[in-house]
């Protein structure tokens, strides 16, 4: 904040904003991108960790054996859809009745804002079956979800089979403090989130639908299953929600460490993790995932299921079982360990997820960069446009506040040449005000260059500046008319006077040469002031004089030139 | 010397028999009952009640000698001048849409309420000192209750037992849904029986069993009754029931055949010798048309019919005390077989539940809705609501909306002016629905929760929504319970209605009839007392980062220290234009130069 009060280093802080804006602006841009970018590599990138408590360690056993009874029930499923083109939901019923739950559903409808025209629909109504494994000994205060969008094609079938299958083994542990809700809905995220908005008793998005008979509490956290085969090489997982909100991070670590400890293949933005971050190729893909990270967070729309539970403080998440062309194929079986992994995890959780970050880029599934990482990206991409405002800010300031200023210092503070000499008036008349000016001849020099200094619009008191700026003008001017008075006792001899002018004797060099030509001098300026001054008294005594101020002449010079001359053109405040 | 002790512990010891043997016989007696009901989803519940009764009057005389009755209770009811107290303590929800009305709920948790005599002078210091004494009996966290979570409701907990007057000034009631219970509180409330758990029915309590369930819940209930027909003196009754229901999935494996043995890895072996009855009643009313949809074995020797909740019911009765039964050689261990397989039908639907949800999502405001069902087909009748609502949930009363099919319920309509509370459960109905009753008393910060409760007419067959907006209050640091990211608690609902029955019920004996008969007064054959509870509901309160304080401390203090030195600095300072000092090194070598030239320096 001492930049700010000395207004010294502040004129050369506004300075360099002005002067140098363009470039800032470019670099600062360049910064920004570099600095995302670098965000893959490994000293911005950190493994992630479990934060929460009540998940920390995997000390959980999975027991999940029922793939044969997953895929019986997907085909039965698959069967019953296609026989009634629509959810199965007498089936679904009966079957979630006959493991143990509690079965409920509900039916909505929504006007489209404009037709479907691929399925040739203005009005989707549907029905979304749930069932709900209430926890033994507990008072379905909390509630686990786990979600299968139905879209209306018969895919996600295996996933339907996969939940049916889980909501068996689940029903006959004692260990569950949660309640478990299992949750078909129709017509894919429509159906979600009719079902969210009955849950929670709210009309957001204008669906009609009919009151949940059946609740659960509070739901903690939820995963949204999407399976189409039989078999899958591997498992991508999903988190950008709605408007790019995300989950707590802890939910992620959780699926992640059940890859790893069932040997799944798990990918993140549909890219394995890559192994070697040594080389540049490790890097490379992290780049690519983030960057996929970051787009489909741009777009604003929820990528999977999971995506509408964020908007009610639901942690969630996609599974989406991705079945390719790879050697390696991992049945039914896997997947569901690794839910139940997740939920028996899940259900051990004493607060909601909250530890971990809510605000992260993934580079990789084991990686992650935090906020405090990426934001300084972010930044330096907004300081372009703090930059651009800064310098239309001034300018706007010197335009309005200069005249002002300029009225009231040639009153009050002692004169100043004029600033803006070398710009508006020419070589001559800078150099005059500069040759006149200077604390000896307050009152002349202050009438002389008041008008001046109006015209210019910007205020004075540049003493400095306008040393720099006459220097450079005049410099040539004084390099033609010096050979032409090279002889230089001849020249002094008309005007004796001259050279003496200057409070600074380097312009007195240059000054001489061209004040000794009486016609050149400025109209009724300097000349007056001129004579007034007294004479040098070493004028005509010898070469000693003439070497001194040459000396003088050449150290000034490196003075100044150290200086650049355009900073004159700031105002002086 | 050691003589004298022992011949005057040897008179003591005569004269001791001899002079109990002169006096009236005990006048305290047990009994003892286990009652087994096959639920509609397949589950089985099970609901034991140990009733002592003590034909003593603890409040007048000055009691020293406790046979069957717990000294530890006793005295409590003389210390504090009690005139009812019901403690429960539950794991569990009690499920009433699937599993059908039970005998007497529980809220999830602890909920302790107290009527006390008249001549308590301070009843919230008394109450404050009973809840103590229970917390350290029961070994459960009673020291809790405190102003912020007791209420005096005015209408919905009148005395079951014995009742001149019903000043409710004198009832305190609290819920603590909070409360987690476990072996720890089962043993100090076996300790309470007559037989322990050595013999008698309490050989089947093995905390294993009790707590391998779907629902567990504990109560002591003790009240005045009368001691005879006539109702000439008072006697105490202590009433300790245990229900549990078992997971027909989890428990049984699948399979939905039962025994004793099965449920509590026990079987019957011989009945408590203090008992005066000991009896095993277990449900085998056929629902549907065809006869016998269970079996029972042994065969029983006797059966009980009754109106029981309104509806007609069959128990097979197995007495202890007939040596038939039980005896020495053969223990008893009851199996039932379901004949059809109940599973995969809806079950049927009682006639009143409830449900209760938290709506809304963000932390700024939000709404508790109640569901209320009346699925009686053609009778409408009323329900007393009583809602308890931490001080943190600021109720917004003018949000307070009564729908019942799509319209508008008033909860008051019938009479603008406050109506007297309707004494529930002892009077009749149609005293109750002929006028409305709304009570609300506003909660104060810190000090005491809201109390909300109305009188509702429910129209037959009809849901009705009772909701009510409120805002989320933000809680001093300290206040927060050490996992505020958990939620806090919101005490269930409790729902008193007289529901009509069914079937009438022919007024008996009370003191004749089973225990579990008898638990409530009826008043009126043509309907029945039923006490219900919602959930408890868990809401979020706006939590700060609890896990970085040291980051927030010292981020505030730098941002504060540097930003207001600073800018108090530019905003206060004047400024002024000062000449710069020219040049460095080479003005200075100039302004030699100079000097020696006698030019004045720059």
């Amino acid at each position: 904040m001492g930049l700010l009060s000395d207004p010294v280093r502040r004129r050369a802080l506004a300075r360099l904003v002005l002067r140098l804006n363009a470039p800032l602006c470019v670099l600062s841009y360049v910064a920004g991108i570099a600095w995302f970018l670098a965000l893959a590599f490994p000293p911005l990138t950190q493994r992630t960790y479990m934060s929460e408590n009540a998940m920390g360690s995997t000390m959980v056993e999975e027991q999940f054996a029922a793939g044969d009874r997953a895929r019986s029930l997907a085909r039965d499923f698959t069967a019953h859809r296609r026989k009634s083109g629509a959810l199965p939901v007498a089936w679904l019923e009966r079957t979630m009745r006959s493991v143990g739950l509690e079965v409920y559903t509900q039916s909505f409808s929504r006007k489209l804002p404009f037709p479907d025209e691929t399925h040739e629909r203005y009005m989707v109504s549907g029905i979304n079956v749930y069932g709900i494994l209430r926890a033994p000994r507990a008072a379905s205060t909390e509630s686990l979800v786990l979600t299968v969008p139905c879209g209306p094609d018969s895919t996600n079938s295996q996933a339907v089979g996969l939940m049916l299958a889980l909501a068996a083994h689940f029903r006959g542990q004692i260990y569950w403090a949660k309640d478990i809700i299992f949750l078909v809905t129709e017509h894919d995220l429509l159906g979600t989130e009719a079902w969210l908005e009955a849950y929670h008793d709210v009309n957001v998005t204008g669906m009609q639908s009919s009151p949940l008979q059946g609740r659960a509490g509070a739901i903690q956290a939820a995963v949204a299953l999407e399976l189409s085969s039989d078999v899958v090489t591997s498992l991508d997982v999903v988190v950008e929600g709605l408007n790019g909100q995300l989950p707590n991070l802890d939910l992620l670590n959780l699926f992640q460490t059940f890859c790893q400890k069932g040997g799944l293949l798990c990918t993140l933005q549909g890219k394995l993790q890559p192994q070697d971050w040594t080389s540049i190729d490790g890097p490379l893909q992290s780049v690519q995932t983030l960057l996929l990270m970051v787009l489909q967070q741009a777009s604003g729309r929820p990528h999977g299921a999971h995506g509408l539970f964020l908007r009610y403080r639901v942690e969630a998440l996609t599974l989406r079982g991705i079945n390719s062309f790879r050697q390696y194929k991992y049945d039914l079986v896997a997947v569901g360990k690794a839910l139940e992994g997740m939920f028996r995890k899940l259900n051990h959780l004493l607060e909601r997820l909250h530890q971990s970050f809510f605000f992260y880029l993934l580079p990789a599934l084991s990686r992650f960069v935090s906020i405090g990482l990426y934001m300084p990206a972010a930044g330096f991409l907004l300081l372009v446009l703090g930059l651009k405002a800064l310098e239309l800010w001034m300018q706007l300031h010197e335009a309005g506040v200069g005249p002002e200023e300029a009225g009231k210092t040639p009153g009050s503070s002692p004169p100043h040449p004029p600033t803006q000499g070398g710009e508006h008036t020419g070589p001559r008349q800078g150099l005059d005000g500069a040759e006149t000016g200077g604390p000896h001849l307050p009152g002349t020099t202050a009438g002389l260059h008041h008008p001046h200094q109006l015209l210019s619009g910007l205020p004075t008191g540049r003493q400095h500046g306008a040393c720099c700026c006459r220097h450079q003008a005049l410099w040539t001017p004084a390099a033609l008319h010096c050979p032409a008075g090279a002889d230089e006792p001849s020249s002094y001899t008309p005007g004796q006077l001259v050279p003496v002018a200057g409070a600074s004797g380097s312009t007195a060099l240059p000054g001489r040469g061209l004040a000794a030509l009486p016609g050149r001098t400025g109209p009724g300026r300097a000349g007056a002031s001129h004579l007034r001054l007294p004479a040098l008294p070493a004028a005509g005594s010898g070469p000693l004089p003439l070497l001194a101020a040459l000396l003088e002449r050449a150290l000034l010079e490196v003075t100044e030139a150290a200086r650049s001359s355009p900073r004159s053109l700031l105002p002086r405040k | 010397m050691a003589a004298a002790v022992r011949i005057f512990l040897l008179v003591l010891l005569l004269l001791g028999p001899g002079g109990w043997g002169q006096a009236e016989p005990p006048r305290d007696s047990l009994r003892e009952e286990l009652v087994i009901t096959p639920l509609p989803s397949g589950d089985v519940a099970a609901t034991f009640q140990f009733r002592t009764r003590w034909d003593s009057e603890l409040q007048r005389e000055w009691v020293s000698h406790y046979r069957l009755f717990p000294k530890a209770l006793g005295q409590l009811i003389s210390k504090y001048s009690l005139r009812e107290l019901h403690l429960s303590l539950t794991q569990g929800f009690w499920r009433t849409r699937y599993w059908g009305t039970p005998f007497l709920q529980a809220p999830s948790g602890a909920e302790l309420w107290a009527w006390f005599q008249e001549t308590v002078t301070d009843v919230d210091e008394s109450w404050k000192e009973l809840s103590n004494v229970l917390s350290g009996i029961f070994c459960a966290s009673l020291n809790f209750i405190d102003s912020t979570n007791t209420v005096t409701p005015t209408a919905s907990f009148k005395p079951l037992g014995l009742a001149n007057g019903t000043d409710h000034s004198f009832l305190r009631y609290a819920v603590l849904p909070r409360e987690v219970v476990c072996t720890e509180n089962l043993t100090p409330w076996k300790k309470l029986l007559p037989c322990s758990s050595k013999a008698g029915l309490s050989v089947l309590l093995k905390a294993d069993r009790l707590f391998h369930t779907s629902y567990h819940s504990q109560a002591v209930h003790i009240r005045p009754v009368c001691r005879n027909a006539r109702c000439t003196s008072v006697s105490w009754e202590l009433r300790q029931t245990l229900s549990v229901v078992f997971d027909a999935f989890v428990t049984g494996q699948g399979k939905k055949d039962w025994s004793l043995f099965r449920m509590f890895s026990r079987t019957l072996t011989e009945p408590c010798p203090l008992a005066l009855e000991s009896r095993v009643y277990v449900d085998i009313t056929s629902y549907g048309q065809d006869n016998e949809t269970l079996e029972v074995y042994p065969p029983p020797l006797t059966t009980y019919q009754d109106v029981i909740l309104g509806t007609r019911k069959t128990y097979a009765v197995y007495d202890l005390l007939d040596a038939a039964v039980v005896s020495n050689s053969r223990s008893l261990n009851i199996q039932l077989k379901w004949k059809r397989p109940p599973e995969n039908e809806a079950p049927p639907v009682p006639f009143l539940y409830a449900q209760r949800y938290v709506s809304g999502y963000g932390l700024q405001s939000g709404e508790l809705s109640t569901l209320l069902y009346n699925t009686h087909p053609y009778r409408a009748f009323p329900v007393l609501l009583l809602d308890s609502v931490p001080w943190y949930l600021r109720l917004y009363v003018h949000t307070l909306t009564i729908t019942s099919k799509g319209k508008e319920n008033k909860p008051s309509e019938r009479s603008p002016q406050p109506a007297p509370p309707p004494p529930l459960p002892l009077h009749v109905p149609q005293h109750l629905s002929s006028q409305g009753y709304i009570h609300y008393q506003p909660a104060q910060d810190r000090m005491q929760p809201h109390l909300l409760e109305m009188l509702i007419q429910l129209p037959a067959n009809s849901i009705t929504k009772v909701s009510i907006q409120f805002e989320r209050a933000l809680l001093k640091w300290t206040e927060y319970t050490p996992d505020p990211n958990h939620g806090f608690y919101v005490s269930p609902s409790v729902l008193s209605a007289l529901v009509p029955s069914v079937v009438a019920a022919k007024p008996g004996d009370w003191e004749e009839s089973p225990l579990f008969n008898s638990l409530f007064p009826v008043s009126d054959s043509s309907s029945y007392f039923v006490r219900l509870y919602t959930e408890p509901l868990l809401v979020s309160l706006p939590t700060p980062d609890f896990s970085m304080p040291y980051n927030v401390v010292c981020l505030t203090c730098t941002v504060v220290a540097v930003c207001y030195g600073s800018f108090y600095n530019l905003l206060t300072r004047t400024f002024q234009i000062e000449e710069p000092r020219k040049g460095g090194l080479a003005k200075r070598l100039a302004n030699l130069v100079r000097r020696a030239r006698g030019v004045p320096p720059l």
